[in-house]
């Protein structure tokens, strides 16, 4: 019985605002707002504290939380919390976004802005428990909880074909937790706990079990990356969310997948992590090449954003699937590194298209000269999202391909290879865009939207206290990463460890 | 961070981050406080930042010369260090460095003066004076990440400024993104600056599998440790793969056959930057990374015969090309091609001195014809102006400008007898000249010299070079010749070059250093007994080679080949001027090879229908077809949403038919798209899932539990 209080501060402290925001009336709308952002904040300062008491150089669980939950039958169900260096970026990612999207919400969403941020705030729960949770059936609570509010945000305030995109949504990422819900309860039920370290620690699953167990998480957790082929719903769950929708699902909730093959595939299945990581790292490379390529195709930002991500966490997937010191920690760092330059830019997408109402290429064009500021903040996140070496991007896929080139569980430099293709198809669609929007002659946009009376204007300060931190965290990772390494240098050894082990 | 160990030997060597830091000062404060500032204040920043550069790479220098060349390693900030791999942003001041930063910077600040100038009368004629500023920044912008190109000590710190330069080419290419180079509203500078950016990232991708590469057989990306490693194990097949996949590199960068496509577009960049980032400093950065890895490329002769053949067919490619262009700027990029293809060829045949110094050497010249190049076509666009306005009064003359024909003023078909108008940037420009055709005592004619009688005392190693390189030599004499004659002597064959008008001295009074440079430049390198000074300075960090002394033989034939190239040119353009609306003279004798030279052998188009068209096609089918129609739609219509609601149907049919038909029969109403009432959406859906999740988990249960 242990009980730490912070991280489970952390983790439901929005929840006070989600009570609060109950006592407010709808009509009340600042005051909705500042009390939804100033939960977030107070949400993001307690993980401030987390991360100083957070002692990097222990490779165990941190602040944990072990209570009794369920134990019936046999069952040793735990509400299991801790924190190790696996998640503490991840978490941290989670309450420096949600205050951000938060922020971007402030001219977009109006109507029902109430039940916007209870939705909001709880999506975030749902999120940092995700990360926070040791124990497999509290995990799948709360993994199945973020569905519940991301499915209303994009809904209700998504665009116009949102009910299809939201069924969608559903529908996929449920398929995989199904299968993975079996292999939670085998694991449960066969080695009589369902505590994570506990697993770990016991081991002895039988290799050809292993590759069933590992299957069945996979499945869950390639969805929801996503992994080529099952990336389909993400389209459409992209271009018809909200923007702040966009930037938590994009930022943080396909992190979950990809967190989700770190924090379980791999140390609780090593044997079949080293079985698979050939094929798991031919998909990555598929979709690496294929979203990119798809992504060029592209005629509306949101999409092409959208399709750049798959190719974007397939270099995640390349990575952890190296199996060595170098693609795991690389691979965690380009989770941090896409969660910022993916929401920048779907930030900034949200910007223009308040102003604009079109996402539609065509109609762009010429707007650095009209928008400076705009046009310079997002050739930086352009940049930082094609890997330009001094931004953050280029780290983790640096270190990604580094540690693939010479990976011995993929057993070959093909793969990295073909997979740095990708970053010159990235200088290709990303240029790409960032030329139909901001380079070239003034499109039409610029006079539609003169004649309604609303002409463009450069970026507000609120706008740019939405995107200035992430600009930030951009040079910062990718001048002096680290600190950010230091931070799951040391856990990501100890799995390397446990994996090598396994490959004898 | 700490300076303090080598801060404290007395010397410079501590200053070595102020290379970059200094002109990203520049840049912040223009960037900052700029939107307040005065053109001229804007300038001085940036050149000042420059010229402070340039001090402390002569600080550098002496530093070294003072401690007798020994190499420096400056440490300055932790980077990244994941197990084996150790990266450190550390600094390394050595002959071979310093030498590019003295010229990186040298000519880098001259060309900063001469922008005010150019920059001050360019942004007026294409009407938007705000993007003055911008241009200073990215020039700042430039020199940063070329010192940090030249002096990081690893391979990764080199690539950083690798793909930063290449950032800094793509915004100036497309610095007048809104235009084309004619000054007509158009995408085309914008492409053209993304086409060098995709260029190079091809090359680029090559440098990258170098490095990984090198990382897993040498266990370092830090040069010296490599180098060490490499000679300890010199497997053959390792090291050829680490310099072929750096040649691709060496080809994206300095513009080499097969992805040299990409520099005669970046004209479309304002000329300083032509001079600049395209013929002086960037493009030679592919140069510098072989003879940085020359360690390397020593160990593997087929490897370095395949480099020095590039650069050989460059050289000569390049140079026909050459003859056949009317602008003046098409005209020097690929000479600038060609040019770099010499040294190329240099370095490959392990001529290293003679590569850096025909690196050093044509900085000078080029910087200085392009340059010069500016000039003219500032002073055709005054002459231009002059005549738009001089007509009628002041309305007249803009109506007339707006509705008139694109003119171009870098069309060489359009000027003739400018050595009137514009005689200080004649006699500059002749300088520049003479420098690239090799004449004697020119700075050219001497680093020229050098890599020719390397070529032909390698003849034995590397068969061939030494033949492309001489008809190379004579195309580029020739086609400077036809050059001079047509801009500068016959009749003016419009209008705008009787008009045309002399520039100001901001920006003569930097030509006329660098026509200087291109004179004497030679002596850097003069090859006679104690005069290697070149030599001896590189030496300490290559290895000690041994001068080569004059041969007349090769200087002989080199010289007389120019001399009738230039002949021949007189022959054709001097002796009877071309005339206004007159075809090339070639164009008769030479028939459908000169068709080539002027369509670039259609290269362009053979990639657009061999590479552009069929990705375009590839993406197309991957993105309507297979990712949108098979997948997107009929995988979830069909499959997914089908086996959803056959489990559902499964699940039910214990439990109770009626509630979840009804709920299928809802799911399939709602997933029409036609069916979006919220009040619908609230209604049923998340109820039904999360009952068909308990049906599940009770079913699963059951059976694991009662098995």
């Amino acid at each position: 019985m242990d009980f730490e209080l912070l991280p489970n501060l952390v983790t439901f402290s929005p929840l006070l605002g989600v009570l609060i925001l109950f006592f407010i009336k709808p009509e009340k709308k600042e005051l909705v707002r500042w009390v939804s952002l100033l939960t977030a904040l107070v949400t993001f300062g307690i993980s401030l504290v987390l991360l100083g008491r957070f002692d990097a150089s222990n490779t165990d669980l941190q602040m944990v939380t072990n209570l009794t939950w369920i134990k019936v039958a046999g069952w040793n169900i735990s509400y299991y919390m801790g924190v190790d260096g696996l998640s503490i970026l991840l978490i941290l990612l989670t309450t420096f976004l949600t205050p951000i999207a938060i922020l971007s919400t402030w001219s977009a969403i109006e109507e029902r802005e109430k039940d916007f941020n209870i939705f909001f705030l709880m999506l975030e729960v749902g999120m940092l428990g995700v990360f926070m949770a040791q124990d497999l059936f509290l995990f799948y609570v709360f993994w199945e909880f973020t569905l519940v509010p991301m499915y209303f945000l994009i809904g209700i305030w998504g665009g116009p074909e949102r009910i299809y995109a939201s069924i969608k949504f559903f529908l996929y990422t449920m398929a995989g937790s199904l299968l993975m819900l079996l292999a939670i309860l085998w694991l449960g039920i066969n080695q009589g706990t369902f505590a994570v370290p506990d697993l770990i620690a016991m081991g002895g699953i039988p290799a050809g079990i292993q590759n069933w167990l590992f299957i069945a998480f996979a499945v869950a957790f390639a969805i929801k990356v996503p992994m080529w082929p099952l990336h389909s719903w993400l389209p459409d769950a992209h271009v018809q969310a909200p923007t702040a929708g966009s930037v938590i699902l994009a930022g943080v909730l396909l992190k979950m997948g990809t967190y989700g093959f770190v924090r379980f595939n791999l140390p609780l299945f090593p044997n079949a992590a080293i079985h698979f990581a050939p094929t798991m790292a031919f998909l990555a490379v598929v979709g690496i090449i294929y979203g990119a390529i798809v992504s060029y195709y592209q005629r509306d930002i949101k999409k092409l954003v959208a399709y750049s991500s798959i190719s974007h966490l397939g270099f995640v997937m390349l990575g952890l699937f190296a199996l060595n010191s170098q693609g795991i920690q690389g691979g965690i760092l380009q989770m941090i590194n896409h969660g910022l330059s993916t929401g920048a830019l779907f930030l900034l997408v949200g910007m223009i298209y308040e102003q604009t109402h079109t996402r539609d290429f065509d109609v762009y064009g010429g707007l650095w000269k009209i928008m400076p500021v705009y046009g310079t903040v997002m050739l930086i996140v352009t940049l930082s999202s094609m890997g330009l070496p001094g931004l953050n991007g280029f780290v983790g896929e640096f270190t990604i391909l580094l540690g693939a080139f010479g990976s011995e569980a993929i057993g070959s430099a093909w793969y990295a290879g073909l997979s740095a293709i990708g970053v010159i198809l990235a200088a290709i669609y990303m240029l790409y865009m960032y030329q139909k929007i901001f380079l070239g002659p003034e499109g039409s946009i610029v006079q539609t939207v003169k004649d309604k009376g609303h002409p463009l204007r450069d970026l507000s300060v609120r706008e740019l206290v939405t995107i200035v931190p992430l600009l930030v965290f951009i040079f910062w990772i990718g001048l002096y990463p680290k600190p950010f390494f230091a931070l799951i240098a040391p856990t990501v050894d100890n799995l390397v460890k446990v994996l090598q082990a396994a490959m004898g | 961070m700490n300076f303090s160990e080598t801060a404290n030997t007395g010397y410079f060597f501590g200053l070595v981050p102020l290379l970059v830091f200094l002109p990203l000062i520049g840049m912040l404060i223009n960037m900052i406080f700029g939107g307040k500032m005065k053109e001229w204040q804007i300038g001085t920043v940036a050149s000042v930042a420059s010229g402070l550069t340039f001090v402390v790479a002569v600080l550098l220098a002496y530093s070294l010369s003072a401690t007798h060349g020994h190499m420096q390693t400056v440490y300055f900030a932790e980077w990244i260090h994941i197990g084996d791999l150790q990266l450190d942003w550390t600094f390394r001041v050595d002959t071979l460095s310093s030498v590019m930063m003295l010229v990186v910077s040298g000519v880098g600040t001259l060309i900063h003066i001469y922008a005010i100038g150019y920059m001050h009368e360019d942004v007026r004629f294409k009407d938007d004076i705000r993007r003055f500023r911008r241009f200073f920044v990215f020039l700042n912008l430039f020199i940063a990440m070329m010192m940090i190109l030249v002096s990081g000590d690893s391979y990764l710190m080199l690539f950083v400024g690798w793909e930063g330069v290449g950032l800094c080419s793509f915004l100036l290419i497309g610095f007048w993104y809104d235009f084309d180079t004619l000054g007509q509203k158009s995408t085309k500078n914008a492409e053209a600056g993304k086409k060098a950016f995709i260029a190079n990232r091809v090359g680029d991708f090559g440098f990258l599998l170098a490095i990984f590469t090198t990382f897993w057989h040498f266990g370092s990306l830090q040069f010296d440790a490599v180098f060490k490693a490499a000679e300890a194990h010199p497997d053959p097949v390792v090291i050829s793969a680490i310099t072929l996949f750096m040649l691709i590199g060496v080809t994206g960068k300095s513009a080499q056959v097969p992805l040299y496509v990409w520099l005669p577009d970046a004209m479309a960049g304002p000329t300083p930057v032509s001079a600049l980032i395209h013929a002086a400093t960037m493009v030679t950065a592919g140069v510098y990374l072989v003879v940085r890895s020359a360690p390397l490329y020593n160990l593997v002769h087929e490897a370095s015969y395949i480099v020095a053949m590039i650069g050989a067919v460059t050289a000569l490619f390049a140079a026909t090309i050459a003859v056949g262009q009317y602008d003046i700027k098409k005209v020097l990029a690929y000479s600038t091609i060609s040019q770099l293809g010499f040294m190329v060829a240099a370095v490959g045949m392990g001529a290293y001195v003679a590569g850096v110094f025909h690196l050093a050497t044509h900085a000078f010249f080029k910087a200085l014809l392009f340059l010069s190049a500016g000039s003219i076509i500032l002073g055709m666009e005054r002459g231009h102006h002059h005549l738009a306005h001089g007509h009628g009064d002041h309305d007249d003359a803009d109506a007339h400008h707006d509705e008139e024909e694109a003119f171009d003023p870098g069309d060489m078909r359009n000027m003739g007898n400018l050595r009137k108008q514009m005689p200080v940037t004649f006699w500059l420009y002749m300088a520049g000249t003479l420098a690239l055709a090799g004449i004697f005592p020119f700075a050219g004619f001497w680093s020229k010299d050098e890599i020719l009688l390397d070529a032909k005392l390698h003849a034995e190693h590397f068969p061939g070079v030494y033949l492309l390189l001489s008809i190379a030599a004579f195309l580029t004499a020739f086609y400077m010749g036809r050059q001079i004659w047509m801009v500068f002597f016959g009749k003016e064959r419009t209008e705008v070059a009787e008009h045309a008008q002399e520039s100001p001295p901001v920006m003569t009074v930097p030509l006329m250093i660098l026509a200087g440079l291109a004179i004497l430049g030679g002596a850097l390198n003069l090859p006679f007994e104690g005069f290697h000074n070149l030599g001896h300075w590189l030496g300490y960090t290559i290895g000690e080679t041994h001068g080569l002394p004059l041969d007349l033989g090769v200087a002989g034939i080199s010289t007389i080949l120019a001399l009738m190239a230039i002949g021949i040119s007189w022959l054709l353009y001097g002796k009877n001027p071309l005339k206004a609306g007159q075809a090339d003279p070639l164009k008769k004798p030479l028939g459908f090879l000169f068709t080539g030279m002027e369509n670039k052998w259609f290269v362009d188009e053979g990639y657009g229908a061999v590479i552009i068209q069929p990705f375009e096609k590839l993406a197309k089918f991957l993105s309507i077809d297979v990712d949108w129609n098979f997948w997107h739609d009929w995988f979830h219509n069909s499959v997914l949403y089908a086996g959803f609601q056959g489990l559902a149907k499964f699940l039910s049919d214990p439990v109770d038919m009626g509630i979840i038909n009804a709920i299928a029969d809802k799911l399939a109403d709602m997933t029409k798209r036609s069916s979006e009432s919220l009040g619908r959406l609230q209604n049923g859906f998340v109820r039904s899932y999360a009952l068909s999740v308990l049906i599940g988990v009770v079913a699963i249960l059951g059976y694991l539990l009662f098995k």
